[in-house]
């Protein structure tokens, strides 16, 4: 179980996250929704550590996670922008994660589903965007970790790669993980998630399933009840 | 953090920048002896070297590095990684790889041409060691300044201001200043002046080695007793240490403040 | 004629008396003081090899020849002078003389000449003395070929090899001085010459010497001394071909000239000294061939140095060639070496076509304040010296040496 109590984040001026209090169950797949500078990814960089909120405060399972990194172990991200560095080639930048976390993987199973053996051997700078996302995909599913944070995982993935990735989801989800995504697609959130998180001006605005949240905003249409709620709030 | 310092040590040491530096250094240390065949005046020369281009190197070096391994840096702060392991050891690897770009570049060439056979190793020894020191030094302030400036251009900027202030400016205003107040004491003045700025420092660690020492010693008792005994050296030495650790203090407390 | 075979007759039978008088442990005589007691002038002390304890030994107005056979041993067990001598027309000659006693109330010597002329002290070893040869209101005396150290630790508590006080016509030539406080010292002693002598690894000066007129230093070696060679008080001096070399230290230079007149230097070569020479107060000097090599300052001119022309020297990797203080310049400057000039010569006549100007900003900036030089060799310093060099501001306009050599001058 991951709780946030009263979280406030402020960038210098621009308040991100405004006394954000929020409760994920352990298991299943939770979308986090919002418009652009909604503090989605502020929220989950706060969650890993690398964003420190100015007040309130986050606990995994009931552990407050401030100055710890142990808890990390236990999460497998995936960052919104993939950049590693230029110098190593695939292979060796898996063999770098998995020895700097000690921990057995699945590495091979996940390289095999994203055909990246052709791969390799090539140099990180030299892959193309989808390539990149791909290594990114096998780089935080390896260690199957219960909590798995998804930073915009669909961004230039071909569609066969974006229907393995879906298929990988629904598994990892049959483990019993708790998945945390964030995403533009609404198709993709429609179809995965059991749980939507939206966010608005740094509060949870809303907190439900997905017909939860078409009832609430009498649309039949997924994509239209998002928009409905945006427009509502922006009038 | 050895395994952080590991792959930031093994990145570089695939980078194309490492090899320009090492290349640099080689060159310079082949031309220095054997096209002027006379060690005394290599070692001069090459003092000049070292406290000027090793700082610029190692402030460029330092912040380019930390601009461009961002993603990577991000990367590592999602793993159950420490920050302080993270930033520690990619300041390491930086500082670790540098270092060895001066020394073996410079060490090669002059132990090719006999440098074991010669009385001037330990000026040349000194010389090495202040340049390590100086390269760990200033990476560690450009460490500071990229993680105080989020924009490159910026950070770059600084990063050449410091290295500007701290070659040229400072001697500037420090010479100013001893030309004002020319009919105080200034013997205390000028020796604790010289502590705050590393490249003076520095500087004054590599005179000490050198006979030259003799005639800083020749301005009071002061001078007298910093130059012509060990005092000096132990110093020097103790605040050239504290300028490694200081910086790296306050990368670490700013780094672990820090937003990503 | 008569008159001349009489006269030739008493040479002969003086001759005939004079005796020599051979001293050793077993002998008739087995002590030096017995020795003197029984000589006449004429005499000749026969010294033989061993070792001989005797102090405060003295000689008054014998003329006698004192000779150690294979280097006796005279040891004074630390307890004083061992000779004291007054008299004309002696000589000492052979000895290994040790262990002169230290006083702070006198100053005890191995040899000690007083109101004495036409001697001669040569070929002696002296080791742990307090004073060597000491040497008061005397006239026409050799010293050659001696050896002299101690192990001078302070200045207060130690003497100098060659003391030499208001005497004339003295010939010092061919002595090695070591670990004295001043190795040869020089005071009211006029028509001298001092050649041919090594002093090194002295506490205070290898050579000192003041109020002393019309002195010759020739080929002598200064190493080494803690603060160089002071040369003070003096005219007429001429210095030629000795070395000035290591003396390097925070007080220490080459030579320290100060109120000389009308002296000359030529031939010498200052080598790795802290400054090669310290001008204060010199007046009419010429300075010319020496050679300059590796000095912190190759030359100080500090106040009221007129008329003094430095030319044809060759000025070698100095830390700074000149220092100069105040505004004018009153000495000349001309046809010297600069290793340091960067100028051209196209004419090819062996001169470079711009001036060459040895005293640098920085150089100037610490005579004024001293501290500055804590700043020597940073970048800043390259900076102001080079743009003063190009234009200068502070540094004297009419100090300049406007024919550099292109090449080292020979000689």
């Amino acid at each position: 179980m991951v709780s946030f109590q009263n979280l406030d984040k402020k960038f210098g001026k621009n308040v991100v996250l405004n006394g954000l209090s929020l409760t994920i169950n352990t298991g299943g797949i939770i979308a986090v929704l919002g418009p652009n500078g909604s503090g989605k990814t502020t929220l989950i960089k706060s969650l890993l550590g690398m964003v420190l909120p100015n007040k309130g405060s986050i606990q995994i399972d009931n552990q407050i996670i401030k100055n710890q990194w142990e808890y990390r172990n236990n999460i497998d991200y995936l960052p919104q922008i993939a950049n590693f560095p230029g110098n190593l080639n695939v292979n060796e930048l898996f063999t770098m994660i998995k020895d700097l976390r000690g921990k057995p993987t699945i590495d091979k199973e996940l390289i095999a589903l994203f055909k990246l053996q052709p791969f390799l051997k090539e140099k990180l700078s030299t892959l193309s965007g989808g390539t990149k996302q791909k290594v990114n995909l096998v780089l935080t599913f390896m260690f199957d970790s219960p909590l798995v944070i998804l930073d915009e995982p669909t961004s230039g993935l071909d569609p066969i790669s974006m229907i393995r990735l879906k298929e990988l989801i629904q598994q990892e989800k049959t483990k019993g993980k708790t998945i945390l995504i964030t995403t533009h697609i609404m198709n993709f959130v429609e179809e995965v998630a059991d749980e939507i998180i939206f966010l608005l001006e740094g509060k949870i605005y809303f907190q439900g399933t997905v017909s939860a949240l078409k009832t609430k905003t009498n649309q039949q249409n997924f994509e239209y009840a998002i928009a409905t709620i945006l427009s509502e709030n922006h009038a | 953090m050895l395994k952080i310092l590991k792959y930031s040590f093994y990145d570089l040491s695939r980078s194309r920048w490492s090899y320009v530096y090492f290349v640099f250094y080689l060159l310079l240390g082949i031309v220095l002896l054997f096209l002027n065949n006379n060690l005394s005046n290599a070692v001069i020369t090459l003092m000049n070297v070292i406290i000027l281009l090793v700082p610029l190197i190692g402030t460029i070096f330092g912040v380019m590095y930390y601009y461009s391994s961002k993603e990577f840096t991000e990367l590592l702060l999602a793993q159950p990684i420490k920050r302080s392991s993270i930033f520690l050891g990619q300041y390491l690897g930086v500082a670790i790889s540098l270092s060895l770009s001066l020394v073996l570049g410079l060490g090669i060439p002059f132990v090719v041409y006999g440098l074991f056979e010669s009385a001037i190793i330990w000026d040349f020894f000194s010389l090495l060691t202040t340049g390590v020191f100086l390269t760990f030094i200033f990476t560690a302030l450009a460490f500071n300044i990229a993680l105080s400036n989020e924009n490159k251009i910026k950070g770059f900027s600084y990063a050449i201001l410091l290295w500007l202030f701290l070659a040229v400016i400072y001697d500037g205003l420090f010479l100013l200043l001893l030309m004002y107040f020319q009919d105080y004491p200034l013997d205390k003045f000028s020796l604790i002046a010289t502590m705050f700025n590393p490249i003076d420092l520095s500087r004054i660690l590599i005179l000490l080695q050198l006979d030259i020492a003799a005639l800083l010693g020749y301005t009071g008792a002061v001078f007298k007793q910093f130059f012509g005994t060990s005092l000096g050296f132990f110093i020097a030495m103790t605040m050239l240490f504290l300028w490694v650790v200081l910086p790296v203090a306050r990368m670490l407390y700013v780094a672990k403040r820090k937003d990503f | 004629m008569k008159l001349f075979f009489s006269i030739l007759l008493l040479i002969f039978s003086f001759q005939n008396y004079a005796n020599t008088i051979t001293v050793c442990k077993d002998c008739k005589v087995s002590s030096i003081k017995k020795a003197i007691e029984l000589a006449i002038d004429g005499d000749t002390i026969l010294i033989k090899k061993g070792t001989y304890k005797e102090h405060g030994t003295t000689i008054i107005d014998k003329s006698i020849t004192i000779i150690g056979e294979e280097n006796p041993i005279i040891d004074g067990e630390m307890k004083g002078t061992i000779f004291s001598i007054q008299a004309t027309n002696f000589s000492i000659e052979g000895l290994h003389i040790i262990n002169v006693g230290k006083s702070y109330l006198e100053e005890f010597a191995a040899i000690l000449i007083v109101n004495s002329q036409d001697f001669q002290i040569k070929n002696n070893l002296m080791e742990q003395v307090y004073y060597g040869v000491l040497i008061e209101k005397s006239s026409n005396g050799i010293i050659s070929n001696n050896t002299i150290s101690s192990n001078a630790k302070e200045e207060a508590h130690s003497g100098n090899g060659i003391h030499i006080w208001h005497s004339e016509n003295m010939t010092i030539s061919n002595n090695h001085i070591t670990k004295m406080r001043d190795g040869i010292y020089f005071e009211f002693v006029n028509n001298s010459t001092v050649f041919k002598n090594t002093s090194k690894n002295n506490l205070r000066y290898g050579l000192h010497f003041m109020f002393s007129n019309n002195d010759e230093y020739l080929d002598n070696i200064f190493e080494t001394n803690g603060a160089g060679v002071a040369v003070m008080f003096s005219k007429h001096i001429k210095m030629y071909r000795n070395l000035f070399k290591k003396n390097w230290g925070t007080a220490s230079y080459g030579l320290l000239l100060k109120e000389i007149n009308d002296a000359e230097l030529i031939h010498n070569i200052f080598e790795n000294n802290t400054i090669g020479i310290n001008a204060d107060g010199t007046n009419r000097i010429l300075f010319t061939e020496n050679i300059f090599l590796n000095n912190g300052y190759a030359i100080k001119v500090l106040g009221a140095c007129y008329g003094n022309t430095f030319s044809k020297n060759n000025f070698l990797s100095n830390s700074f060639d000149l220092a100069y203080s105040g505004h004018i310049n009153q000495n000349v400057f001309d046809q010297n070496y600069w290793s340091s000039y960067t100028g051209y010569d196209l004419n090819k006549d062996g001169i470079g076509d711009v001036p060459y100007r040895p005293v640098k900003l920085f150089s100037y900036l610490i005579n004024k304040t001293p501290e500055a030089i804590i700043l020597m060799r940073s970048l800043f310093i390259d900076i102001i010296d080079f743009s003063e060099k190009v234009s200068p501001i502070f540094t004297p306009a009419d100090l300049i040496d406007s024919n550099p050599q292109m090449k080292k001058i020979r000689w």
